[in-house]
């Protein structure tokens, strides 16, 4: 019984602090383009983002830059987690939507 | 019709490959073909019930719950795929025996064939239901429904006619490297898989301290294109790995290799040996 116990602590120490240090930024996605088609993001900071997918159908957010995945149902909206970013340029693109839904991330 | 081939092709190609070669290493196990089967309904049911909770997966866990179900899927994979690895190597001269054995049954000692199965499920669960999605918000995006079924079945029977090639691929090598190529291909996969993994969790905040990009080698190849594509599912390649990313590939490339080379020096040897006819 104690080593369940103490399975149960150390699970729980090491889950993640986000909810603690993390700015807000939004992206939304409405008729497969996003908005702002560039999101600026300071340096060396954890990163929240909102992605809104205002269409009625899923979309899949990724960027290979920023090594995120995520899918998106329809009128829903998901948490990114980024950070913290070097200076640079990270494209995403919803993948469903290749050609057509993609933007870039600039950290400075 | 393009697009759909396309992005079908693209997760059907995942699937296909994971398969084509995991397969062909087993091929020694007598009466797979219905726990594979098994493990395709499986998987694609299970792909489904993953579309439809799509959102209730991702808002679990603080809204990371996609990622730690992915993650978890990976893990799994990894686990069962790298054990089989492991088993094989201890059951190698048995195997070699009873590919030699026409009509000789059961491999003593066998493989548990719902393993196999559990690794076909797991490689569908989430490519499939990525599949799923993506038709079904064509469909309901009015798309021209005619379109969306050939680019479908387009980008499904390129996918799986690339696993099908690397399956036959592999049932070609000389017998005496089989096993050792396998087992090195697949090392390297559930490397890969160990390392898809460990990004899931650094994305859901895991690993804080070592989240940090080591290198950027996608002027080499990038994985946009579908070499870098193929060499993602195939070893793991990233072409912006993050530290724990390589940690996660690197322990697990070093505990496969010690158990195989562990499991090639104490084979399992059949406590009643079958007498020969």
């Amino acid at each position: 019984m104690s080593f369940s116990r103490l399975f149960v602590a150390a699970f729980a120490l090491s889950l993640p602090l986000q909810a603690f240090a993390a700015d807000d930024y939004t992206l939304t996605l409405k008729d497969h383009a996003f908005t702002p088609a560039e999101l600026v993001l300071p340096a060396d900071k954890k990163v929240k983002i909102v992605v809104k997918n205002e269409d009625s159908t899923s979309a899949e957010f990724e960027s290979k830059e920023l090594n995120r995945e995520k899918v998106i149902n329809g009128n829903s909206k998901a948490t990114i987690m980024v950070g913290p970013l070097k200076p640079g340029t990270y494209a995403f693109v919803d993948e469903f939507h290749e050609d057509v839904a993609k933007g870039k991330i600039v950290v400075k | 019709m393009f697009s759909t081939a396309l992005i079908v092709f693209r997760e059907a190609l995942e699937i296909a490959m994971i398969l084509g070669i995991v397969l062909s290493a087993t091929r020694g196990l007598s009466g797979r073909a219905w726990w594979v089967a098994g493990g395709l309904c499986a998987g694609l049911l299970g792909s489904g019930l993953v579309a439809v909770f799509a959102s209730r997966i991702s808002d679990a866990a603080d809204g990371m719950g996609q990622e730690i179900f992915n993650a978890g899927i990976l893990f799994a994979a990894a686990l069962l795929i790298g054990w089989t690895v492991v088993w094989m190597q201890g059951h190698a001269r048995q195997m070699s025996a009873q590919l030699r054995k026409v009509g000789h049954d059961v491999v003593a000692g066998a493989l548990p064939h719902y393993t196999l199965s559990v690794i076909v499920g797991l490689a569908m669960l989430r490519e499939c239901s990525e599949i799923v999605l993506f038709v079904y918000g064509m469909v309901v995006s009015g798309e021209p429904v005619p379109g969306i079924i050939t680019g479908s079945a387009l980008g499904l029977t390129f996918g799986v006619m690339v696993g099908v090639m690397l399956y036959y691929g592999m049932l070609k090598l000389p017998a005496r490297y089989a096993l050792k190529v396998t087992s090195w291909i697949l090392i390297l996969l559930v490397a890969g898989l160990a390392a898809q993994g460990a990004n899931f969790l650094s994305a859901a905040g895991y690993f804080p301290n070592f989240t940090s990009v080591m290198w950027d080698s996608s002027w080499l190849v990038s994985e946009n294109g579908i070499l870098g594509r193929v060499l993602h599912t195939l070893v793991g390649y990233s072409a912006h790995p993050t530290a724990i990313e390589l940690i996660f590939y690197g322990a697990t490339f070093a505990l496969l290799v010690g158990l195989v080379r562990f499991a090639s020096r104490h084979p399992y040897h059949h406590p009643h040996p079958p007498q020969a006819a």
